[in-house]
C-alpha cells in the first residue's frame, strides 16, 4: 500500500521539576545535591489530594538551586513552575562558638528573607561527620549539641525541621540510615509544601475564572495559569489531571465563541476574530509549540492558532495516556469544530485556506498517530483513522475544484493567482510543516495531483472496504469514478460507478439511484456502447425524478438511434418496462373464451413512461399454443377465466420479472380469529384478529428487499422468444400515460407470453406475462342428448322425453332432419306438446324430425311424447321368474328393476354414425296373486299395487284359463271401474268351477285396461299379467271338535276336555301321488302317512298327553282318520280351537324321491292370507318352550342333514281346514278364588 | 428523515440539496450497521434504541435511532444549530417513533410503503420549523 510518509520527529519532553532552594554552606550543598536530586525521586510518596479527589502515589523529582534572594517569588506572581517549594539551610557546623559567631547569624538573616516573601517551607540539615567531630573533640562538650541548639532557636515548635545527617560519603549503617530519613523527611516535607501551594495556586485559579465576566479579564491571562497547573500535573506524571486542565479551557472557549454566536460578545475575543493569514495546519511533533504559546500569552494569536496550540497540548497528553484513538476522534471534532467557529464568528478567510488547514491538519494528525503505533495496530484500527482520510480527501476533492485543476482546460489564470495566495498562506519557511506544504505545492502541480488524488481514494476505499462501511466506500467509489471521468478515463469509472449504482438499487434510494444512473449513461455514451447506453436511456426517460427536459434529451436519444438506418437484422432489445408498463389486459368478451366463428379482443393497456409521444411501428404479442387443451372441447377449463372476469391488472411493480416478482411480493397473511370466552358463563370477552405467520412476515422486513420503486429497478434484458405465433398491430402512436391497444386472436387455447414494441432499430421485450393469461377460441362437435322430461318414465303411457341438441360448430341447414328408427314397443307419438317449429314425419320405420335452421353453439331443446307399450302376457319382462304353486310366488322386492329398456337409434345429419341413446321405462302396478279354498271351492285372488305416484283408473279386470276350456272363472267383482290411487291396492276375486276333474295346474292371465285418473276412454291401455296354478285340488279336510268333560255341558276352564281331530280324505288318488307316496307299501292298499300336530300359538290350551303322531290314510276318498286328543283350556270365555296342523310325512327311503323346494318351508310369510294367521301362531314361542312339538323349520333342517324321515307341508289349497277360525265356549270355574283385576 | 435500508420517508427542508442529503444518510447507515451490532453483542435485549452521533461533517450532524424491529430514523442537522443537543435530539427521535408506530398500526398501510400519512408528515414537518 502506498501511504505518504513522513521522517519520524523523536519527541523532546522537557521535564518539569520542582524547584529547591538551597543557603548555607555552599560546599555541603554542592557536594551533596546531585546524590540527593538522584535520590529523592526513588521512592513514591502518597500525594492526598483536596476536594475529595483520589490520593495518587507519585515520584517527587526536584532542582536544587543555590539561594539567591531575587529567586523568590514576588508578590502576585503566579508562576508554579520556578515555585521554591522548600528552602533548606545546610551547615556542618559542629562547634558551638562558630555556630555563635557566624552560623546562627546567617541562619537568622535567611530565616527573615524566607519570612519575608512568607514562605514557610524550610529545613535545616546539619551534616556530621565523625571527621569533624574528631577534629573538634577537645571542644566539643556532647550533651548539649549543635543541633539542640539550633533547634531551640528556629525550631520552637517544629522540631521535624531541622535534620541530622551523619557521615553522607561514608558507606555505614548508620549514614544509610541517617540518609533514608533525610530523604523521607525532603519528601514530606516537600510534597506538604507543594501540596499547599498547589491548592493555594488553584484556588487563585479559581477566583480569576469566576472574574471572567468583568470588563477586564483577558481568556489568554487565564488561559497561562491554568497551563501553569496542567504543566505541574504533567511534571508530576498526572497527564489525566493535565488533560483536564486543557479541555476545561477548551470548553471555556467553545462557551464563548458559542455566546458570541448568541450575541453576547467579549472584549478579548477579538483577536481571535482577526483574519486568517496562516492555515498551515497543526503541528503536532514539539509536545510545546512554543511559538503558538507565546503569541498566545501576547494575546495575538488566532483562532486556529490558539486551537492548534490546544489540541497540539492535548494529544501529547492523550499519547502518553496511549489513547491514540481518541486523538483522530478529537482531531475529527476539532477540524469540524474550527471551521464552524471561524464561520460564526464571521473571521474572514480566503477561499480554499480551511480546505487547505484542514487537509494539512488531518495529515498532521494521521502523521502523528503512525509514528506512535505500530503498522498492525493501525491497521486493525482503521475505523479511527478513515475519518481523517475521508475529511482530508474531501478536502483536497474541494480545493482541486477550487484552483481549477481538474477542469480540462486546465487552471485558469484566476484560479492560478488563488493557488498563489493559497500557497503563501502554508507557511512554509518554517521546517516543520515544510513536508506537507510541499505536497500540497506539489498537488498543485499538474503532473502530480491525479497521482496524488488518486491515492487518497484508493486508500479510503479499501479503508471503508476493510471496515465494512460498504456505502462509504461505494460513496468513495463513485467520486473516484468521477474523477476518472474528468480525467477521461470512463473505462476505469465503469465499475465504481455501476457498483455503486447496484447497492443503491438493491436498497431503493430513488435520487441516488437516478444520479448515479445518469452519470453511468455519460460514461457508456463516451464508452460507445450503444446497448447499455439506451438501456440507461431508456431507464431515465422514463425517470420522475429527472426533470422533463433531461427526460426528453434520452428519449430523443433512443429515437434517434432507432431512425438510423442500420443493420435491419440487428435490433437491439431493451426491456419494455422501463418504456411502457402493461397496467391492464381486458378479453371481450370476458369469458376469454369464445368459439370460433365470433370474435375474442384482447384490449392491453400500456402506460408510457416516455415523457413525448412515441410512434411504434409494430406492437406484437406472441402467444404460446396450449397442446394440452387441445383447443377443441376446452370450454370449462381455463381456471384463469373464472376468477379474473376477463380482466387482469397488473401492479406496476409485479408486472416486470415473470414469476421471479411473486417472490418479492412475499407471504400473504395468514389471520385467524380469535375468541376469548370468559371460563364462567362462557360469555364473550374478547374478539380479535391474529396473524399466524408473523415470522415470515417480519423476517421479510429485516432482509429488506425494498419495495420495487419504479425506478430502482434495472431490469434484464428479454429476448423475444422466436417462431411462437404473434398477434400483430402496425404503427401504434403511444402517448405519455395510458394507451389502450387491442388486438384479434387466432382460434385455439393460447397463453399470451411476451409483448414487443419495435420502434425502428429498437425492441422493447416484455418478460413474459405473469400471472399467465389464457385465452380460448374453440370449435366444439355438435351433441345430442335425449332425457327424460320427468323421472321415472312409465311404461304404457305417453310420456314427455326431452331432445336437447347443443349445435357446436355445426349449422343446421333448412331440411336437415333427425332419423329416429322406431320399433314396435315404443312408438313416437305424434302430439300436440311438441315445439311448432319442428315438424314430424313418422314413416312405418322412421320417424323424421326435421329441425329449424339455427346457427352455431346455439342449443336447441324440444319435446317428444314416446310411448312405452307394456308387452301383452306371453312377453314377459326379462327379470321377471315364474315359480311354481300359487303360494310360492316370489314377489319382486326390486320391482324397480322392473322395467324396459328401449334404445333409439338416431341417424343426425353431421355424422355418418347414429347416435345410440337408451330410455328405461318402469311399469307402473305390482301384481300378486294367491289361491284360496272352501272344502273342494275354489277361488282365485288378484292384488294390483299401484307402485307409481299417479292415481289410475282400472276397468275390465279379467281373469282367463288358457288351457281348460272346461273351466269357469266367476268374478265375484261388483265394480267395473275401480279407483287405483298412487301407492294403494286393488283386490279382484274370482271363483272357479269346473264340470268334471279341476285340473291341478292352472294357467291363468290376468287383463286389465287403465288409464291415468280423469281421462278418457280413449286413453286406456291394456294390462296383462300371467300366473300359474299348481296342486290345486283338496285331498284332505281337517275337522275337530271339542268335547266337554263328561258330565258337563260346556268345557270349563282348567277342567280336561277332549278334542277330537277328523281326518277324511276327498278325493280319489291321481296317478301322481300314487306314484309318489305309495312305493314303500308292502299290503296292496295304498296308504299314505300323514303327521298331526296339535299347537296353540295363543297359549289358550295346554295339549295334555301326546299332541302330535302319525297317521296312516288309505288313498280312497271319504277315507277317515279321527284322533283323540285331551286339551285343557286355560281361560275362560270363547276360545278359538287350537291350530291343527297336517304334514306330510315322508319316510327316509323316499327322501330321495322329491326334491321339496327348499323355499317351501322357509317363505311361510308368502302364504295366502286365509291361512297365513294360522301359520304364524305355530311360529310363536309359547309352543316351542313346551318342547311338545319340533317345529316346522327345525325339523325340516335337521332332515336336510342326514337322512331322516321327514316332513312336508302340503300346498295350502291341498288341506281344508273345516274347523279353522271356529271358537268354543269355556266356562269359569265354579270355585274360582283368585280374581284378577287389572286396572290400568 | 428516516429509512429501512431503503427509505420510507425522506424529508428535507431546504429542498435544493436533497440528492446530497439522500447520500448522506444512505452512507450513515454504516455507522447505524456498526452501531448495531456492537451493541447486540454486549447486551442482549435490553438495548438503547437512541444512537447517538452517528458522525459529524463539517457541515452536519448526523444522529441516528433503531427500534426494537430494526426500523432506522436518521436526523440530520445543520452543524451551526447549536441549540440542539443530545436531549433535543433524543426525544425528537422519540416523538418520530411514536408517530411511526401510528402510521404502522393503520390497518390500511401496508407495511414497506413508503410513509404518506398526513399525521406524520405533520409530525415532521412540525420538528423541522420548530428546529429552523
Amino acid at each position: 500500500r502506498l501511504r505518504v510518509l513522513f521522517p519520524l520527529v523523536p519527541i523532546f519532553y522537557a521535564f518539569l521539576c520542582l524547584f529547591i532552594l538551597g543557603a548555607g554552606d555552599q560546599g555541603l550543598f554542592t557536594s551533596l545535591y546531585t546524590s540527593l536530586a538522584q535520590q529523592l525521586p526513588r521512592e513514591p510518596m502518597e500525594w492526598r489530594r483536596t476536594y475529595g479527589r483520589a490520593p495518587k502515589m507519585i515520584h517527587l523529582e526536584a532542582n536544587f538551586v543555590q539561594f539567591k534572594e531575587e529567586l523568590l517569588p514576588k508578590e502576585g506572581n503566579k508562576a508554579l513552575l520556578t515555585f521554591p517549594f522548600l528552602h533548606i539551610y545546610w551547615t556542618d557546623c559542629c562547634d558551638t562558638e562558630t555556630y555563635k559567631s557566624s552560623v546562627k547569624e546567617d541562619m537568622m538573616r535567611w530565616q527573615n528573607t524566607l519570612r519575608s516573601h512568607s514562605s514557610a517551607d524550610w529545613v535545616i540539615i546539619v551534616v556530621e561527620s565523625n571527621e569533624t567531630k574528631k577534629k573538634n573533640k577537645p571542644n566539643i562538650l556532647p550533651r548539649s549539641s549543635i543541633v539542640d541548639k539550633i533547634r531551640s532557636d528556629f525550631c520552637n515548635k517544629q522540631n521535624d525541621r531541622c535534620v541530622v545527617l551523619s557521615d553522607p560519603l561514608k558507606d555505614s549503617s548508620r549514614s544509610l540510615e541517617s540518609w533514608n530519613a533525610l530523604l523521607l523527611k525532603l519528601r514530606t516535607l516537600l510534597l506538604m509544601s507543594f501540596t499547599k501551594n498547589l491548592g493555594r495556586f488553584e484556588d487563585d485559579m479559581r477566583t480569576l475564572r469566576e472574574k471572567r465576566t468583568q470588563p477586564g479579564w483577558s481568556f489568554c491571562e487565564y488561559f497561562m495559569v491554568q497551563e501553569e497547573l496542567a504543566f505541574v500535573f504533567e511534571m508530576l506524571q498526572q497527564f489525566e489531571d493535565a488533560l483536564v486542565q486543557y479541555d476545561e479551557l477548551d470548553a471555556l472557549f467553545t462557551q464563548y465563541v458559542l455566546n458570541f454566536g448568541a450575541g453576547d460578545t467579549a472584549n478579548w475575543l477579538g483577536s481571535f476574530c482577526a483574519p486568517v493569514r496562516n492555515w498551515s495546519g497543526l503541528l503536532l511533533r514539539r509536545p510545546i509549540d512554543m511559538e503558538k504559546r507565546d503569541s498566545i500569552q501576547r494575546g495575538e494569536a488566532s483562532l486556529l492558532d490558539l486551537r492548534s496550540y490546544l489540541f497540539s497540548r492535548q494529544c501529547t497528553l492523550l499519547i502518553f495516556l496511549q489513547r491514540p484513538w481518541e486523538v483522530t476522534q478529537r482531531a475529527l471534532e476539532l477540524l469540524h469544530n474550527c471551521v464552524q467557529e471561524l464561520r460564526l464568528l464571521e473571521v474572514s478567510v480566503i477561499d480554499g485556506a480551511l480546505d487547505c488547514w484542514v487537509f494539512l491538519s488531518c495529515l498532521e494528525v494521521l502523521h502523528r498517530i503512525e509514528g506512535c503505533c505500530d503498522p498492525a495496530q493501525l491497521a486493525a484500527n482503521c475505523s479511527h483513522t478513515v475519518g481523517l482520510w475521508a475529511y482530508a480527501t474531501d478536502k483536497l476533492k474541494c480545493l482541486g475544484e477550487l484552483c481549477g485543476l481538474v477542469s480540462k482546460n486546465g487552471p485558469t489564470s484566476e484560479d492560478l493567482n488563488r493557488t498563489v495566495d493559497l500557497l503563501a498562506g502554508l507557511g512554509d519557511e518554517r521546517p516543520e510543516t515544510g513536508e506537507f506544504g510541499l505536497f500540497l505545492f506539489y498537488f498543485f502541480e499538474p503532473h502530480f495531483r491525479f497521482l496524488h488524488h488518486l491515492h487518497m481514494f484508493l486508500f479510503l476505499y479499501f479503508d471503508f472496504f476493510s471496515i465494512g462501511r460498504l456505502r462509504s466506500a461505494r460513496l468513495v467509489g463513485k467520486s473516484l469514478a468521477e474523477f476518472y471521468m474528468r480525467k477521461g478515463d470512463p473505462v476505469r469509472a465503469e465499475p465504481f460507478m455501476k457498483e455503486a449504482l447496484k447497492s443503491y438499487e438493491s436498497e431503493g434510494w430513488r435520487l441516488p439511484v437516478t444520479h448515479t444512473r445518469r452519470q453511468i449513461a455519460e460514461c457508456q455514451k463516451l464508452l460507445g456502447r450503444t446497448e447499455d447506453y439506451l438501456r440507461t436511456s431508456a431507464l431515465l426517460a422514463g425517470d420522475v425524478n429527472l426533470s422533463t427536459e433531461e427526460r426528453k434529451h434520452f428519449c430523443q436519444e433512443i429515437l434517434s438511434f432507432a431512425g438510423r438506418s442500420g443493420n435491419p437484422s440487428h435490433k437491439v432489445s431493451l426491456c419494455m418496462n422501463v418504456f411502457a408498463q402493461l397496467t391492464r389486459l381486458q378479453f371481450r368478451p370476458a369469458t376469454a373464451s369464445v368459439h370460433s366463428g365470433a370474435v375474442l379482443q384482447v384490449e392491453l393497456t400500456l402506460r408510457c413512461l416516455m415523457p413525448v409521444p412515441v410512434c411504434i411501428q409494430q406492437l406484437a404479442a406472441s402467444i404460446h399454443f396450449d397442446v394440452d387443451h387441445g383447443g377443441t372441447h376446452g370450454r370449462s377449463k381455463g381456471a384463469t377465466r373464472q376468477t379474473n372476469q376477463g380482466t387482469i391488472e397488473f401492479k406496476p411493480g409485479t408486472s416486470s420479472a415473470g414469476p421471479n416478482s411473486s417472490t418479492t411480493a412475499g407471504p400473504t397473511l395468514e389471520m385467524d380469529e380469535i375468541q376469548d370466552r370468559s371460563p364462567s358463563d362462557n360469555s364473550l370477552s374478547s374478539v380479535g384478529v391474529v396473524c399466524k405467520n408473523t415470522h415470515l412476515i417480519i423476517r421479510r422486513r429485516e432482509n429488506g428487499s425494498p419495495p420495487e420503486t419504479p425506478n430502482c429497478v434495472s431490469p434484464p434484458t428479454v429476448a423475444m422468444k422466436e417462431g411462437g405465433q404473434m398477434l400483430k398491430v402496425q404503427n401504434v402512436k403511444l402517448e405519455p400515460g395510458n394507451n389502450s391497444i387491442t388486438f384479434t386472436a387466432p382460434p385455439g387455447t393460447y397463453t399470451l407470453r411476451q409483448l414487443c414494441a419495435t420502434v425502428g432499430e429498437v425492441q422493447f421485450v416484455l418478460s413474459p406475462i405473469y400471472p399467465s393469461v389464457r385465452y380460448e377460441v374453440y370449435s366444439q362437435e355438435p351433441q345430442l342428448t335425449v332425457e327424460p322430461l320427468s323421472e321415472p318414465l312409465l311404461a304404457g303411457m305417453p310420456q314427455l322425453v326431452k331432445f336437447t341438441l347443443l349445435t357446436g360448430h355445426y349449422t343446421v341447414k333448412k331440411g336437415d332432419a333427425l332419423q329416429l328408427s322406431n320399433t314396435e314397443t315404443m312408438p313416437i307419438l305424434p302430439s300436440s306438446s311438441c315445439t311448432a317449429t319442428l315438424s314430424i314425419q313418422s314413416s312405418e320405420k322412421v320417424t323424421s324430425i326435421s329441425l329449424p335452421p339455427t346457427l352455431p353453439y346455439q342449443v336447441l331443446e324440444f319435446q317428444l311424447e314416446v310411448l312405452c307399450i307394456i308387452p301383452s302376457g306371453s312377453e314377459r319382462p326379462a327379470n321377471e321368474r315364474l315359480t311354481n304353486g300359487e303360494v310360492r310366488h316370489r314377489p319382486h322386492k326390486d320391482f324397480r328393476n322392473k322395467c324396459y329398456v328401449h334404445t333409439m337409434s338416431i341417424d343426425c345429419p353431421w355424422s355418418i354414425y347414429s347416435t345410440l341413446l337408451a330410455l328405461t321405462f318402469y311399469i307402473p302396478f305390482k301384481t300378486k296373486h294367491s289361491l284360496l279354498s272352501s272344502g273342494n271351492r275354489k277361488y282365485i285372488q288378484v292384488c294390483v299395487q299401484n307402485v307409481s305416484d299417479m292415481n289410475f283408473t282400472l276397468t275390465d279386470m279379467k281373469l282367463t284359463e288358457k288351457q281348460h276350456s272346461s273351466l269357469e272363472l266367476q268374478s265375484l267383482n261388483t265394480k267395473t271401474n275401480q279407483l287405483l290411487c298412487s301407492k294403494h291396492s286393488v283386490f279382484c276375486l274370482w271363483e272357479v268351477r269346473w264340470k268334471d276333474d279341476l285340473p291341478s295346474c292352472l294357467q291363468c292371465v290376468f287383463s286389465a285396461n287403465f288409464c291415468p285418473l280423469n281421462q278418457d276412454a280413449s286413453a286406456f291401455k291394456p294390462f296383462h299379467y300371467q300366473f300359474q296354478l299348481e296342486r290345486v285340488t283338496t285331498l284332505y279336510s281337517v275337522r275337530a271338535e271339542i268335547l266337554p268333560p263328561p258330565g258337563e255341558q260346556h268345557c270349563r276352564s282348567g277342567l280336561v276336555c277332549g278334542l277330537e281331530v277328523c281326518i277324511t280324505r276327498l278325493t280319489e288318488p291321481s296317478e301322481g301321488e300314487i306314484a309318489e307316496d305309495s312305493k314303500t307299501d308292502t299290503d296292496g292298499l295304498k296308504n299314505a302317512k300323514l303327521m298331526y300336530e296339535v299347537a296353540d300359538s295363543s297359549s289358550n290350551w295346554a295339549v295334555c298327553g301326546k299332541s302330535s303322531g302319525m297317521v296312516l290314510m288309505p288313498l280312497k276318498a271319504n277315507a277317515t282318520h279321527k284322533v283323540q286328543i285331551e286339551v285343557m283350556p286355560l281361560f275362560a270365555g270363547h276360545l278359538p280351537f287350537p291350530k291343527i296342523k297336517v304334514l306330510k310325512y315322508l319316510p327316509h327311503n323316499a327322501a330321495a324321491a322329491i326334491q321339496p323346494d327348499p323355499d317351501s318351508c322357509v317363505e311361510n310369510d308368502s302364504l295366502s292370507l286365509l291361512d297365513k294367521t294360522l301359520d304364524d301362531q305355530a311360529d310363536t314361542a309359547s309352543i316351542r318352550s313346551r318342547g311338545s312339538i319340533h317345529s316346522v323349520g327345525s325339523s325340516d333342517q335337521q332332515q336336510k342333514g342326514v337322512a331322516m324321515p321327514r316332513l312336508e307341508p302340503f300346498s295350502p289349497g291341498q288341506v281344508f281346514n273345516n274347523s279353522h277360525s271356529q271358537q268354543v265356549l269355556v266356562l269359569p270355574t265354579t270355585d274360582d278364588h283368585i280374581m284378577e283385576v287389572n286396572a290400568t | 428523515m428516516k429509512c429501512f435500508n431503503y427509505p420510507l420517508y425522506i424529508r428535507s427542508v431546504p429542498s435544493q440539496n436533497e440528492l446530497k442529503f439522500h447520500y448522506t444518510v444512505h452512507t450513515s447507515l454504516d455507522v447505524v450497521e456498526e452501531k448495531v451490532s456492537a451493541v447486540g453483542k454486549s447486551i442482549g435485549d435490553q438495548r438503547e434504541l437512541y444512537l447517538g452521533l452517528l458522525y459529524p461533517t463539517e457541515d452536519y450532524k448526523v444522529y441516528g435511532y433503531v427500534t426494537n424491529s430494526k426500523v432506522k430514523f436518521v436526523i440530520v442537522v445543520d452543524s451551526s444549530n447549536t441549540s440542539l443537543r443530545d436531549n433535543e435530539i433524543r426525544s425528537m427521535f422519540r416523538k418520530l417513533h411514536n408517530s411511526f408506530t401510528d402510521v404502522m398500526c393503520n390497518p390500511f398501510y401496508n407495511p414497506g410503503d413508503p410513509i404518506q400519512s398526513k399525521a406524520f408528515n405533520g409530525i415532521v414537518s412540525g420538528m423541522m420549523v420548530q428546529t429552523g
